[in-house]
């Protein structure tokens, strides 16, 4: 097969519609390769074989009979593994879930399948997506395809490194506070936070609901951009569901940046400390101005706070949201002597220790004579960092800053301080608090050769302003056609 | 030193409420995690923020309503069949009230 594994979405669709390859053997290609790279990579907690070959089958049937194929018809899918699929395995890479097989497939699953995507299995993650380095799952740890010595970023870390090490040529992750960005970024792709309620959260495994949203992952600006487009739209399953209609987001990869304003926010870009990104961002920021764009300075003079406001409000959420893995209705049970022994033999033996330190935090944060000081405060600040961005927006379409301080920290470097973890969020978080749209795609290479990503983020449900400028970055960048080295 | 923002015996209170268990190093441990963590959102301390609404919702929606109309629910033996114990079409738990004989 000419391209692999390296083909984009597009060609594999285009190849197997016009009858020149099957479905079924683009998807045994890339089985191979997934099952020969998983030990070094360790990118899937599961391989779905033969679901995977029963849907390219399936696709190969239907072209055979001439019925219309789907926009993702062949293409191969690799899921983050805290997605709802329905006889398929999904453990959100914690023991409490390790066993457990869902009954039901998430919202963006149905609408994979209904496009004609094969889905090759599950990937990796940080444990119930808590954490910036995949360190924290259960089961293995991801290494990065450009280095594997390196933290392929998480909490998306598997889906990241897959579709990077061309394992996939596109995958789906979740974004809490960065989780689809930050691996992006540290992997080389390009990965979409959508506006909260622009994708249903039904079957995404919840870790705080006025956070998390499904995110594309891709190879390439336009590949995402159809992803979403498959993905998006209104859910009756999901009541935090937004009722819009899904615009054109492959189509405005296309609009060009003439007139574009883009917001530079100045002193977070200068006060960086790595140069290299210094100079990535500095050069994306000149690819665009070039492509016509206008850059104006804004500030965001509360995002430093965002570290302190996320970790409060997503620890509270979680502490809930969490409180129904008891050992009653599914995953493991370890048994006690009563319920309540029930309960903590299996919340002790069952989560991890990032999820245990998180649902503490939480449940502090929530606990009686500390909600106003800590959780209500941070929700207040939380209010100011949006009034950052509405102020921003009266200024810019669109607002810029790196995706991550630093190109991929090394595997073990952060794992003895979680707060050294935590601030490592510094820019991923504030979009994620502010519900708003962010996407970031590489912008260049390290002196040391790892990718670095920027980020732009726009106005509540105006992803197709990140399309169009995301690909005047790509075409900056001409990184495209480059791949992971560490890779046979 | 300063005081500490959490102590040893918060730290046991809110293990308790959150139904985990920790051992004495666990303890200490997430004592002084959770006390570093803490610490630096003191930050949030230099911002006034007493007349300022918060953002529970960052996108506002309202809740939406559907039409009451019964439909399919999952399988009752499929949703069973996850539970770790399950007896007579329900979720078997250990007991919680004593049997008088």
């Amino acid at each position: 097969m000419s391209g692999f594994p390296w083909q984009s979405a597009f060609e594999i669709r285009e190849r197997v519609a016009a009858g020149s390859v099957s479905a079924v053997d683009v998807t045994r290609a890339y089985l191979a390769r997934a099952e020969a790279l998983n030990p070094t990579l360790a990118c899937f907690l599961t391989i779905d074989h033969e679901g995977a070959l029963a849907a390219a089958a399936q696709v190969d049937r239907k072209r055979a009979a001439g019925e219309a194929l789907g926009p993702l018809a062949g293409v191969p899918v690799a899921v983050k593994d805290n997605l709802c699929t329905r006889g398929v395995r999904t453990t959100c890479a914690s023991k409490i879930l390790g066993e457990y097989i869902p009954p039901y497939d998430a919202h963006v699953v149905e609408a994979l399948r209904a496009s004609g995507a094969v889905l090759l299995g599950k990937t990796n993650l940080d444990e119930f997506a808590m954490g910036s380095s995949n360190e924290n799952s259960a089961f293995a740890h991801v290494h990065n395809p450009w280095a594997l010595d390196r933290a392929p970023g998480g909490s998306s870390g598997g889906s990241a490194a897959a579709t990077a090490a061309g394992l996939a040529p596109l995958a789906l992750g979740s974004d809490t506070g960065g989780s689809v960005r930050q691996p992006a970024a540290f992997c080389g792709i390009t990965a979409i936070k959508p506006t909260y309620g622009r994708v249903s959260r039904y079957g995404l495994v919840a870790f705080a609901s006025s956070l998390d949203q499904v995110g594309p992952m891709a190879r390439s600006v336009r590949e995402a951009s159809q992803l979403l487009e498959v993905v998006a739209g209104h859910d009756r399953r999901d009541a935090t569901s937004a009722e819009r209609d899904t615009g054109n987001y492959l189509a405005a990869c296309d609009r060009g940046v003439k007139g574009l304003r883009v917001g530079v926010v100045r002193d977070l870009i200068e006060g960086l400390q790595d140069a290299d990104v210094r100079a990535s961002v500095e050069s994306a920021l000149a690819a665009l101005e070039q492509q016509g764009a206008i850059l104006v300075d804004v500030a965001l003079p509360h995002a430093q706070h965002a570290v302190s406001v996320y970790y409060l409000i997503a620890t509270a959420e979680a502490s809930s949201n969490l409180a129904r893995f008891d050992g009653i209705r599914y995953g493991l049970r370890v048994q006690g002597k009563d319920l309540t022994e029930t309960y903590t033999n299996t919340r002790a033996e069952g989560f991890g220790p990032e999820v245990r330190r998180r649902i503490m935090l939480g449940t502090y944060a929530l606990s009686a004579g500390y909600y106003d000081a800590f959780y209500l405060k941070a929700q207040r600040v939380r209010t100011l960092i949006r009034r950052d961005y509405d102020a921003a927006f009266e200024r810019c379409d669109v607002v810029c800053t790196p995706t991550t301080p630093t190109p991929a920290f090394a595997l073990g470097e952060k794992t003895s301080d979680p707060l050294e973890m935590y601030l490592a969020d510094i820019f991923t978080l504030p979009p994620s608090l502010a519900g708003l749209p962010a996407i970031s795609t590489p912008s260049g290479l390290s002196a040391g050769g790892l990718p670095v990503g920027l980020q732009l983020v726009a106005p509540p449900f105006e992803e197709e302003i990140l399309c169009s400028a995301s690909q005047a970055v790509e075409d900056g960048s001409g990184l495209l056609s480059t791949h992971p080295t560490a890779l046979p | 030193m300063a005081d500490p923002k959490i102590t040893l015996e918060q730290v046991l209170h809110v293990a308790k409420l959150a139904r985990l268990t920790l051992s004495d190093e666990e303890a200490r441990q997430m004592q002084e995690q959770l006390d570093a963590i803490l610490g630096y959102m003191e930050g949030l301390d230099d911002l006034d923020v007493s007349e300022v609404t918060p953002t529970f919702h960052s996108i506002p929606m309202d809740a939406p309503l559907r039409p009451d109309v019964p439909e399919r629910c999952s399988d009752r033996s499929e949703t069973l069949a996850q539970a770790p114990a399950s007896e007579a079409g329900g979720y078997a738990v250990p007991l919680v009230l004593e049997v008088n004989s």
